[in-house]
């Protein structure tokens, strides 16, 4: 089954929107999580959704390198796809 | 000593089963209303112990002063301390919208078992989907000191923060350690009180699997009977009591309404057993005598009594026992003069690590109002509880000092003697 980018980034946005509380129109792919107002917390419990919503793993290595929204989605994508 | 400060009460914030503000609790605790109901939920269906006594109608204002984000990241014992602290800051006068640093504010809130529901939660999750879905905020919903972090985060009260953990005597405790921490000259405002919110199966069960609880079957508002014959146990409640004390030359500067002064803190242990009082109650006999010798007055002078009365048989025995012991021939029935007592708690049920601050409130508008709620559902007094209770309506008279009592399990014992001023 392949996915489309377009659908992981929704995907991905409805979390972080849900997450953060706010809407979803705010939450731009090169915006970063800092900039979102999420602190290291919230980082992990996305990253715990991120995981349960696209039934993938995200090592604990490539969460730490991911800053900005599209880095997520790129991450999750390949994941995804593999 | 000469440099000590005197300390009052300028703001009172007050969720209860009696109301989720200060005005509606303390009308439908003048009124000799119960704020306990049947709790249905398929858990207890069976269980002998049903009547709970929960705040309602709250979720619109915590809608209103929480973040949705931050509420779902704090317990509800946080909710309902934000909620009070909210009503007591404001009711103070201060500006709550000022971002002042407030350097020589601090923050002691008193909540005894604290974020259990979010950790009860937690574990089904964890069961269901091993270690790695365990939220990374479970620590900072569940522990105690949260009520007090997320209070100086919402003021920025940056003087110093501490949380008491006592069991049934937390809150009490609190307000007596932020009494003296103004006293001695450390602050100059704290925001102190309690919290508490775990009526849900685990702790109902944990609770009622002690004997501890009411097994009252008729009408809900009986349940909780404190001093009366047939009384079986406690009501478990939830809610919030938050005070402000502040120093008296501030207050009175800038012309602060104020509700009473505390003149006086015991504090004890019974060092006897993990739950039972000490049968002579010699750890309350102690706190109540502590308390007076503190406040440095005579128990003559003193007109109201906010027991602890929990409609548990011992306590409500022992209470006795031990008020009898302090006051003599003052608390005798027959006695014109006689110092009367009342349990609150017939009303509100038990709010555990929030009943101190609650009650210190109660004792707090009763004293300015010159009118002393009742003990209800006292129909048949216990033959061995024989003082006068203020049984079923409220009662009006003139007092000048009254303490408020609360005992935990454990042990632990602290009474507050307030000033009408």
């Amino acid at each position: 089954m392949a996915f489309s980018k377009e659908d992981t980034l929704q995907k991905v946005v409805n979390i972080i929107s849900e997450k953060l509380n706010m809407p979803k129109e705010n939450v731009k792919a090169e915006a970063s999580f800092q900039d979102l107002g999420a602190d290291s917390l919230d980082i992990v419990e996305i990253i715990m959704s991120f995981e349960e919503t696209f039934g993938i793993e995200i090592k604990d290595e490539n969460a730490e390198k991911i800053k900005i929204v599209q880095e997520a989605v790129d991450l999750i994508h390949e994941s995804r796809t593999k | 000593m000469s440099h000590k400060r005197r300390v009052v009460i300028t703001g009172i914030g007050l969720v209860t089963p009696l109301g989720n503000n200060t005005l509606d609790t303390w009308n439908n605790l003048i009124e000799g209303h119960s704020g306990l109901s049947i709790f249905d939920h398929h858990t207890i269906t069976n269980y002998p112990y049903k009547v709970f006594g929960r705040v309602t109608d709250d979720q619109e204002l915590i809608d209103k002063i929480i973040p949705s984000n931050k509420k779902r990241k704090t317990d509800r014992f946080i909710h309902l301390a934000m909620l009070a602290a909210d009503q007591a800051i404001r009711d103070s006068g201060f500006d709550q919208n000022n971002p002042k640093i407030r350097d020589r504010f601090g923050t002691c809130i008193g909540v005894g078992i604290g974020g259990v529901s979010s950790i009860n939660q937690a574990s089904v999750e964890l069961e269901k989907s091993g270690v790695k879905r365990v939220s990374p905020f479970l620590i900072p919903k569940a522990i105690i000191n949260q009520a007090g972090a997320q209070l100086s985060m919402m003021w920025n009260l940056q003087g110093p923060m501490s949380s008491i953990v006592n069991a049934c005597s937390s809150s009490g405790d609190a307000v007596g350690f932020s009494f003296r921490m103004i006293r001695d000259g450390y602050v100059d405002q704290m925001l102190t009180g309690g919290s508490e919110s775990c009526i849900i199966p685990l702790a109902i069960g944990a609770f009622g699997n002690m004997r501890s609880l009411s097994s009252w079957n008729g009408d809900p508002k009986g349940a909780c009977r404190p001093f009366d014959r047939d009384r079986s146990g406690f009501v478990m409640s939830e809610g919030a009591g938050l005070l402000v004390l502040e120093r008296m030359d501030f207050a009175k500067d800038r012309g602060a309404n104020i509700y009473a002064e505390l003149v006086g803190y015991g504090s004890t242990s019974d060092a006897y057993h993990i739950t039972a009082m000490h049968p002579e109650g010699r750890g309350a006999v102690k706190s109540i005598r502590n308390a007076l010798y503190d406040a440095k007055i005579d128990c003559s002078r003193v007109g109201y009594i906010n027991a602890h009365g929990t409609s548990t048989v011992m306590n409500d025995l022992i209470e006795t026992l031990a008020i009898k012991k302090v006051f003599g021939k003052n608390v005798e029935k027959n006695n014109p003069k006689r110092s009367v007592i009342s349990s609150t708690k017939s009303m509100t049920g038990h709010m555990l690590g929030a009943a101190g601050g609650t009650e210190i409130s109660f004792t707090a508008l009763a004293l300015k109002n010159q009118i002393f709620p009742p003990t209800i559902n006292l129909e048949n007094p216990d033959p061995q509880c024989d003082l006068d209770y203020i049984p079923h309506n409220s009662r009006e008279f003139s007092c000048n000092y009254a303490i408020s009592n609360s005992f935990g399990f454990g042990g632990g014992n602290s009474v507050l003697v307030l000033k009408k001023v």
